[in-house]
């Protein structure tokens, strides 16, 4: 069974999803579910820390696509941290860096959401 | 020639269960690392459009996952018994678009081409299909020269 799970805690008006393990067609149920709860909850600055994921599919890049749209028109967005160079190269090569902003550390992820304000 | 097999279920769980085998097999091969995390999430990908699409997440589906290397070449075939495309009732056009509208489409498909040298799909209505990925590789030499 591939390990996978994700915490999440509030810093003012941003939420973090820190993920954890392995995210594919599996477990990517669990990470919508995240996204699901906090759009219920009207959090739509949302940062996803990457430091602790050890592997990524298609199946867990589709998650972001499915959301971004929504969060964004509730003028929210998804901000990404922490990625290792795999996870980033997989990233890249599907263009993911021209439509999301992209972070060396979670800090600075949600940093950027208090500037603009 | 070494070849290995593995069979399961079509389920995802059985994702990682998938890439732990093909990691094995790629390490035995003598394929480097950063190419077998390469062609472990092309089977990946190729193995969750299987359960999904093929078997449309019917859990009790098979997968038979076969590896090969040569000396240049490290080969997956995966086959299932999932739906195929039944040539009495999907006309010849509708096929194409079918494949052309999922390669386009798919970021696992797109995935898959980006990360290995070659993707085949062979399908026989009714029997089974078959994916082929195949990596060209250079093996870690044991003694220089």
């Amino acid at each position: 069974m591939a390990e996978f799970n994700t915490s999440i805690k509030d810093q003012g008006a941003v939420s973090v999803i820190n993920l954890k393990g392995y995210l594919d067609a599996h477990t990517a149920p669990i990470l919508e579910n995240n996204f699901v709860d906090l759009i219920d909850k009207n959090r739509y600055q949302i940062v996803v820390d990457f430091k602790e994921l050890a592997y990524i599919s298609s199946a867990g890049l589709g998650v972001f696509m499915a959301y971004i749209e929504k969060i964004r028109e509730s003028n929210g967005d998804i901000k990404l941290s922490g990625m290792n160079d795999k996870v980033y190269n997989i990233f890249d090569l599907l263009g993911f860096p021209l439509l999301y902003e992209i972070f060396k550390s979670e800090t600075e992820a949600v940093k950027k959401f208090t500037e603009i304000k | 020639m070494k070849t290995k097999e593995l069979k399961v279920k079509s389920k995802t769980e059985n994702l990682s269960v998938i890439r732990d085998f093909i990691s094995t097999s790629a390490a035995e091969a003598r394929v480097t690392p950063d190419v077998v995390e390469n062609i472990i999430l092309a089977v990946d990908e190729a193995c969750t459009n299987i359960i999904k699409h093929a078997y449309k997440s019917f859990p009790d589906g098979e997968l038979i996952i076969k590896t090969k290397s040569t000396q240049s070449r490290f080969i997956i075939s995966i086959t299932d018994y999932g739906n195929s495309f039944e040539p009495d009732s999907i006309p010849e056009p509708d096929l194409q678009k079918y494949y052309r509208q999922k390669r386009v489409g798919g970021l696992g498909m797109y995935l898959m081409k980006t990360l290995m040298d070659d993707v085949k799909y062979v399908s026989i209505p009714g029997k089974h299909n078959e994916v082929l990925l195949s990596k060209n590789i250079k093996v870690a030499q044991s003694n220089a020269g």
